[in-house]
């Protein structure tokens, strides 16, 4: 690790914190509930541009100013969820399934891997450039070599999903770990602790906040894994019903499975965010103090 | 816990300390030598840069010295120090811990008893004003008031030394003299030796028993003075005694010789 104790080497020092203290004292019950009226306000205007969009989609398949083999209408991509609807919940479960599997692989093997990277140079040299190279490698194209390895099961897809997820998870722990206050450290072994204790009490909770923000994009990101691994070789999952409706020029269809894709990243990534909330409410709390007292 | 005054509480004995990177090689001290009893406030002062921190690194174990020694307690010093409590010029909390668990995260880490330092922790958070606010969270805390957060962990084991870098150099004059009247109680109280570094020559004063001026990198001892004031000490009377502004003139005159230099 970056040794912390008696080395006299320059070391790089972690990053100021930012800002000044902030007034105001809410507490985490309070903040859930103001977090959530936060919520609905920033959701005003995407809801409002959402709706025109639905607007102009059904005006211009209405109109047939697009052909409707091309663009279906709402009515008709409604009605198909509805006659199909089991059979699209299956596919939507399996979908679901590889992208959580490979999503929870992900978070764990990155913040292992990024706890290796922050702790050791060598680790650090070794690693790094491994990760970057899986992160450059199109995924799409090594999709069929994972049909080719693992079958038309789950293990391709999960595999793919693992490999999407990870750089960002990977990313955001490294930098975590890395801001840790240099004087807390030197603290700490002044308070005789273990490396695991500052690991625990520190270093971790200290990385959450940027840890939790790669979780983000990783959540979002095994979702498109999980569909393009579905696309190579399955035979189930909404990213085989895609290529399916394609094929039949079925666009209703496509349509559904499109749709029902993004709800699920939507989902997704709606739960990290509450994870986020629920683990990190002092983070939370000090983006959105509202001024009780003053000081 | 510490015995009495004659007792060597820390001694530095030629201390060298040089700094090599690729980029640079910089002397932060220069064979100093020091020695500081058991009680003692000795006050540090010098220019910034002179190796101030440096220093109090080297008798906390943070920093090896590349020639000299250095002792603590009767004990040469080899690695991190755990005798001693520490403050920085940053409060340097966690921010995601209340007030009294900040405090306690020094419990925590040397496995205290609990029921202990839990009285210990209730009692400096009223002996330091900190009483209502146990469960604040840092961001929601005054500058002044992390510092104190930041000195009750410092105090929390009863360190028979206490070192301070600089540990009020952000506050407002006025927030700095309630806690320097609060330091000297403690220290008064608990008969810990300290060492402060501060840039502020009143303070080195106020509350030391001794002032070591340093002079610019190379770090070395240009003077030390006595402050021979009572050990109780109010503003208002000492910012008045004549041996007060005999002493800091002193200093004053010190450091700006060498700035003239
Ligand atoms: N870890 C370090 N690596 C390299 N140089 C350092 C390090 N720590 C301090 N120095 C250098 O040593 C000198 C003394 O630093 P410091 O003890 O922080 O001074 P002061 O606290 O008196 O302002 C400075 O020139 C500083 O740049
Ligand atoms: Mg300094």
């Amino acid at each position: 690790m970056t040794s912390t104790t008696a080395s006299n080497d320059v070391q790089p020092s972690a990053g100021e914190e930012p800002g000044p203290p902030a007034p105001g004292g809410p507490r985490a019950r309070i903040e859930l509930g103001a977090r959530f009226l936060r919520f609905l306000e920033a959701m005003w205007r995407p809801a409002i541009l959402l709706g025109l969009v639905f607007v102009l989609w059904w005006v211009a398949t209405a109109r047939e100013w697009v052909a409707n083999y091309l663009v279906p209408t709402p009515k008709q991509v409604w009605d198909r969820i509805i006659a199909e609807w089991s059979s699209l919940m299956y596919h939507s479960y399996v979908t679901l399934y590889e992208t959580v599997i490979g999503f929870v692989l992900a978070s764990v093997l990155g913040l292992a891997t990024a706890v290796l990277i922050a702790y050791s140079r060598t680790m650090d040299k070794a690693l790094y450039p491994i990760v970057l190279f899986a992160q450059v490698i199109p995924k799409i194209a090594i999709a069929p070599l994972l049909v080719v390895w693992f079958g038309n099961g789950l293990a391709p897809k999960i595999i793919l999903a693992v490999l999407i997820a990870f750089f960002p998870v990977v990313v955001s722990g490294v930098a975590g770990l890395r801001s840790t206050d240099h004087e807390l450290l030197e603290l700490s072994s002044t308070m005789g602790a273990s490396r695991w204790q500052t690991f625990r009490k520190i270093r971790f909770p200290n990385a959450l906040p940027h840890l939790m923000a790669g979780e983000k994009v990783a959540v979002t990101l095994a979702v498109v894994g999980a569909v393009v691994g579905e696309f190579v070789g399955a035979s189930e999952g909404l990213g085989y019903v895609l290529l399916l409706a394609n094929g039949n020029l079925d666009s209703a269809l496509l349509f559904a499975a499109l749709i029902l894709m993004s709800l699920i990243g939507i989902l997704l990534f709606v739960v990290v965010e509450v994870a986020e909330a629920l683990l990190i409410p002092w983070h939370a709390s000090r983006r959105s103090v509202t001024p009780l007292t003053t000081s | 816990m510490t015995g009495t005054l004659t007792d060597t509480a820390v001694d530095v004995e030629g201390l060298t300390v040089r700094f090599r990177s690729k980029r640079s090689d910089t002397t932060a001290l220069d064979d100093v030598s020091l020695r500081v009893a058991a009680g003692e406030f000795v006050s540090i002062v010098g220019p910034s840069g002179c190796g101030k921190s440096t220093l109090l690194k080297v008798v906390a174990g943070l920093v090896r010295p590349s020639s000299g020694s250095v002792s603590l307690l009767g004990e040469p010093v080899t690695g991190p120090q755990r005798d001693i409590g520490f403050a920085f010029q940053r409060a340097a909390l966690l921010e995601w811990r209340g007030v009294r668990k900040n405090i306690l995260l020094q419990a925590e880490m040397r496995g205290m008893d609990k029921a202990r330092a839990a009285r210990r922790a209730d009692e400096l958070i009223e002996l330091t004003g900190l009483a209502g606010f146990e469960k604040a969270l840092p961001h929601e805390l005054s500058g002044g008031m992390q510092q104190r957060v930041a000195l009750c962990r410092a105090l929390l084991h009863e360190p028979p030394v206490l070192l301070m870098d600089e540990p009020f150099g952000a506050l407002d004059a006025l927030t700095r003299e309630q806690l320097n009247a609060e330091l000297n109680r403690i220290w008064r109280e608990t008969g810990t030796t300290i060492l402060l570094v501060t840039h502020s020559i009143a303070e080195a004063v106020f509350l030391g028993t001794r002032v070591v001026v340093m002079s610019p990198r190379p770090g070395r001892l240009m003077r030390t003075l006595s402050v021979d004031l009572p050990a109780e000490r109010d503003y208002a009377q000492v910012m008045t005694d004549s041996r007060f502004g005999e002493l800091t003139r002193e200093i004053r005159q010190l450091l700006g010789s060498v700035e003239s230099h």
